[in-house]
């Protein structure tokens, strides 16, 4: 971190001065680790047209804070995670068995999911009030020990990536041909479900719940708009998650609004340059 | 078109051979393969037909291996031991492969994958999502070649037109090459031009590599130019033969609710 810290104050701004604003440095660092996870997972998520997954995701994230409140742990983090991982494998299995479309099994496990939480948070009279910091986040609370776990979570998705990208994008082309082809479509689909919903859980407290899922959503939605293979769609979302994180988390210390919506804002607005930019045919 | 009839109908003992024996598959308790028995030849274009709904995809996925079902699909090489495909169970010899060019896939117009991007995420380990090594491309357009589609390859895959995308898919499925090709319908979506070209470049490539085609099709008007044998499917087999003697066939005229007489070839 002190190399960090010492980088940092090489910066012209009044926050990087050295000696203080710690938090703020912190943040920068998260963001340079959270952006590039966001927009690395965002292709695959709209890709195979898993955004409302993504969503419902982050919904039972929240159902696995409240039970890990509830079990009175210290850090309900690891209950979330577990549940989310739960949640990923049981609503794969489900929509393997079933003829019914996706998105309606996803609307099943979602509800359900939600209205789990709000039961067991509001459990005996309880307040929802404590659970209000989820939905908004707060970036500038991030410590040093969680921007490490962030960077091994960076470091294992670019390894899956490394390892199985072919694999789920062929699944998420033609199940049948992927499989013809050898490649095990359950399995793809699971881990790369598994892997959304670790890095939506862990990162929620810092994002918020509320705006989550555009960070899923909008970097590789915009750079589809301009890319014409795999490695520009990469590149393109890699580079909108990270500039819009920097610029938002700027924006938020300059006039005091939450990081997450300001940085969903770069991106809503990058999207809408896209948009009007985009090739033809 | 010129007469590409091949001719080895009938016995399979000096040729490799997939045989379908009693082929049964039940979902949720109804029937959609009967006791389907047949054999394919390699060097032979087979076409399946059948009224939608006849099991055609299920059959095709029972050989693929992404169906559990009952009966016995085996595969002889010219002269060898034949092998189980259902559970793998290799009696000596080697697998065969089964080239696959499944039915219409799904890609959006905007979709960011290149025909290269497709390819090499296919047939190699390298990740598309990082830029394509000079020897990947090489050899994606090497295979591409074989279907003559290099200039496809820096195209996106949604911007294909349907007979592009089932020569992309058909480059795909040929590397490696199979000894049995299988195509769900290939022709459709696929105008007369695209068509003919498919047909003169499969018989190409069964003359060329000796491989057995199955393919299915609801187009009758053409099979008569191609196919060497048809096979007439609705949940069991009705009718297998030359194509002429099914297409005359009182089964063929039932299925497809044809009043009996010429005139009526298309569905």
């Amino acid at each position: 971190m002190n190399l960090w810290y010492a980088l940092v104050d090489l910066l012209p701004f009044e926050w990087a001065q050295s000696g203080s604003m710690y938090f703020m440095k912190n943040a920068l660092l998260a963001v340079l680790v959270i952006s590039p996870l966001f927009g690395i997972l965002s292709t695959m998520v709209v890709h195979s047209r898993m955004s409302f997954f993504s969503d419902a995701l982050g919904h039972s994230a929240f159902t696995g804070m409240a039970i890990g409140a509830l079990c009175g742990f210290n850090e309900p983090t690891w209950a979330a995670v577990i549940f989310a991982l739960v949640f990923a494998l049981l609503f794969n299995l489900v929509r393997r068995r079933t003829a019914m479309a996706s998105d309606t099994v996803i609307g099943v496990f979602s509800s359900t999911a939600v209205a789990l939480g709000i039961f067991l948070s509001t459990l005996n009279g309880r307040s929802f009030t404590k659970f209000n910091n989820l939905l908004i986040g707060d970036i500038l609370s991030v410590e040093p020990a969680k921007i490490g776990l962030l960077a091994l979570i960076l470091l294992l998705v670019l390894a899956l990536w490394g390892m199985s990208f072919n694999q789920l994008m062929l699944s998420a082309v033609h199940p049948a041909l992927a499989d013809s082809r050898g490649v095990k479509v359950f399995w793809q689909e699971t881990v790369f479900s598994m892997a959304i919903a670790v890095v939506v859980t862990v990162s929620m407290t810092w994002v918020g719940l509320l705006v989550i899922n555009s960070l899923l959503v909008l970097p590789a939605a915009s750079a589809r708009n301009l890319a014409r293979n795999m490695w520009q769609y990469h590149i393109l979302s890699l580079l909108a998650a990270t500039c819009a994180g920097v610029a938002g988390l700027m924006t938020s210390y300059y006039i005091g609004s939450s990081a997450g919506a300001a940085i969903t804002l770069y991106l809503a607005g990058w999207f809408l340059i896209t948009f009007l930019l985009r090739k033809k045919g | 078109m010129r007469q590409i009839k091949h001719g080895k109908l009938g016995g399979c003992s000096d040729s490799c051979c997939l045989k379908l024996e009693d082929v049964s598959v039940r979902l949720d308790g109804d029937d959609i393969l009967k006791q389907v028995s047949f054999h394919l030849h390699c060097g032979e274009i087979t076409a399946l037909i059948g009224p939608n709904g006849a099991g055609k995809s299920t059959l095709f996925k029972s050989i693929l291996g992404q169906m559990p079902h009952g009966g016995m699909i085996t595969f002889s090489p010219a002269g060898g031991p034949a092998i189980r495909l259902s559970d793998g169970a290799v009696v000596g010899g080697q697998r065969p492969l089964v080239g696959y060019v499944p039915q219409s896939p799904v890609f959006d117009r905007g979709d960011p994958v290149s025909v290269l991007d497709f390819f090499t995420a296919a047939t190699s380990k390298w990740p598309v999502c990082l830029p394509v090594p000079k020897r990947y491309r090489d050899k994606a357009a090497a295979c591409l070649a074989r279907v003559h589609g290099e200039e496809l390859l820096d195209r996106p895959m949604g911007a294909l037109s349907g007979g592009q995308l089932q020569r992309v898919l058909l480059a795909l499925a040929l590397e490696p090459v199979p000894h049995i090709l299988i195509l769900d319908e290939p022709l459709s979506g696929v105008d007369i031009e695209g068509e003919h070209q498919l047909l003169e470049m499969l018989d190409e490539l069964r003359t060329q590599y000796d491989l057995s085609i199955f393919l299915s099709t609801h187009d009758f008007a053409t099979l008569e130019q191609y196919a060497d044998k048809v096979i007439l499917l609705n949940k069991q087999v009705l009718k297998a033969g030359a194509p002429e003697e099914v297409l005359a066939s009182p089964e063929f005229y039932e299925t497809f609710h044809l009043k009996m007489g010429k005139g009526g070839g298309q569905k």
